[in-house]
């Protein structure tokens, strides 16, 4: 019981702004941890790919950032579905905060894909399934954060925000087939990633990198979420305090 | 249930007719972009056959963007709109009758013009008439996904940029399908299969997006 109320306790900015200063140095720390030692086995201990080279390295940094794109989407969703249906103000303040890191996960995928692609398929961009549908993600990242920009009151903001969210869940799945199936349909797949059964190290490579990405994009979100915060609550009492300097 | 559908339908055509100039500068539009095509690229007829169906649906895309942000702002404006959802109909219903409405006065139109773009292009009979038949199926899809773009954008600043930013990303299944449809019967492969999916899509959305736009609506006018 006692439980339950702590959880809900933190559903409030006031109680939860402190929280979240406190958890920060924790993802923080996790993130460099993470990253140091997912560089370290991914650029120094893995084995130099038969087929690839040295050039196979970047997908320590691609097949992260591309998971988490994805994932993002779908946690930004998750609270606007929250914030939608329990009238939550942090739920709305949490999906615009994830937004810019989600937007520069799918940014970076892009970039790195595009790196990888030309040594390996000598080409910077091809109309594949994955890069397309990849695209059109960052479009909706874009489309979201274009549309909670334009709008000066912050609940409509996040109500508006939070309904193209869903409907962009909904589309997503539409949109990855209708591609995939474009795709097939206007040339044979000439691409196909050869995954011979990975090592074992680069498997480790991958995870912690992709831990990595994992606790930097929290650390960052709630970073983001306390200023969006603060600048929401600058009326409040608690809020006053802090900006006067009664900083705990 | 029914009544309030057809009331509105014909109660917005109504509007539209009073107004056709914004009915057929739309139309024009898209035969301007549509003609613009072959100046950009060269009149070889090989070439424009194989681009027909991207650019006459690119430029149907265009087209129907054109004119959504008026869908809802009209009746935003004179108070219309609080009216109708304080009705004791559902919001969901009044919408669906002005998608029905704004496909007839800006998807239909492009349906019946399409054919004649098509020959400019130099499509064959078959592709033709699949093309056609693709528009009437699609554009359906195109106002009732736009409406919900139409009622986020409801009144910002900068809306019809906006409007394009959310809406054209998720028209992307209707581009392919449609645009599939005519290249797969221009390859001899029979576009039916594109039809169906087109026909899918569109009756998915007219299901579901009204209801997501009844919801933006009330967002919007609170």
């Amino acid at each position: 019981m006692k439980d339950r109320f702590n959880l809900y306790r933190f559903a409030s900015p006031a109680t939860f702004y402190p929280l979240a200063g406190r958890l920060i140095p924790w993802f923080t720390a996790l993130a460099v941890i993470f990253g140091l030692a997912g560089l370290w086995i991914g650029m120094l201990v893995a084995p130099t790919d038969f087929q690839q080279g040295e050039g196979y390295r970047i997908i320590f940094i691609h097949v992260p950032a591309s998971w988490m794109s994805m994932f993002i989407y779908l946690v930004m969703a998750f609270w606007a579905a929250i914030g939608l249906a329990f009238n939550t103000r942090l739920s709305g303040m949490m999906a615009q905060a994830l937004a810019p890191t989600g937007a520069l996960m799918a940014f970076i995928s892009l970039w790195t894909g595009a790196l990888w692609g030309k040594p390996m398929w000598g080409a910077w961009w091809v109309w594949d399934a994955r890069l397309t549908s990849e695209l059109i993600l960052l479009f909706l990242y874009i489309g979201y954060m274009a549309l909670t920009a334009a709008i000066d009151d912050v609940r409509r903001a996040d109500k508006a925000g939070g309904l193209m969210l869903l409907v962009g869940v909904v589309n997503v799945p539409i949109i990855y087939f209708s591609v995939k199936w474009w795709n097939t349909l206007h040339q044979g797949s000439s691409i196909n990633l050869t995954k011979s059964s990975m090592a074992t190290t680069m498997l480790w490579g991958m995870l912690l990198m992709a831990l990595c990405f994992w606790m930097y994009s929290i650390a960052v979100a709630l970073v983001r979420a306390r200023s969006i915060m603060l600048e929401r609550e600058r009326h409040t009492d608690w809020a006053k305090a802090l900006l006067t300097g009664d900083e705990k | 249930m029914l009544k309030i559908v057809t009331a509105v339908i014909s109660r917005d055509l109504k509007l539209a007719m009073r107004r056709q100039a914004d009915i057929v500068s739309a139309l024009f539009f898209f035969i301007i972009v549509v003609s613009l095509f072959p100046l950009g690229i060269g009149p070889e007829p090989d070439l424009l056959r194989k681009l027909a169906p991207g650019v006459l649906w690119v430029a149907a895309l265009l087209a129907t963007m054109l004119s959504l942000p008026r869908l809802f702002a009209d009746d935003h404006r004179d108070g219309t709109l609080e009216q109708l959802a304080l009705s004791p109909y559902p919001l969901g219903l009044v919408v669906t009758g002005k998608v029905i409405a704004h496909w007839l006065v800006s998807g239909l139109p492009l349906a019946l013009i399409a054919p004649v773009l098509g020959i400019q292009f130099d499509l064959s009979v078959d592709a033709l008439l699949v093309l056609t038949g693709a528009i009437l199926l699609g554009t359906p899809a195109l106002s009732g996904i736009g409406a919900i773009g139409a009622a986020l954008t409801l009144g910002l600043r900068g809306g019809g940029v906006l409007l394009s930013l959310l809406v054209l990303p998720l028209y992307i299944p209707v581009l392919i399908f449609g645009a599939g449809a005519v290249d797969a019967t221009v390859a001899g492969l029979g576009g039916e299969g594109h039809l169906s999916l087109l026909a899918a899509l569109t009756f998915a959305s007219l299901g579901f997006a009204p209801w997501a736009t009844a919801a933006a609506l009330k967002i919007a006018l609170e």
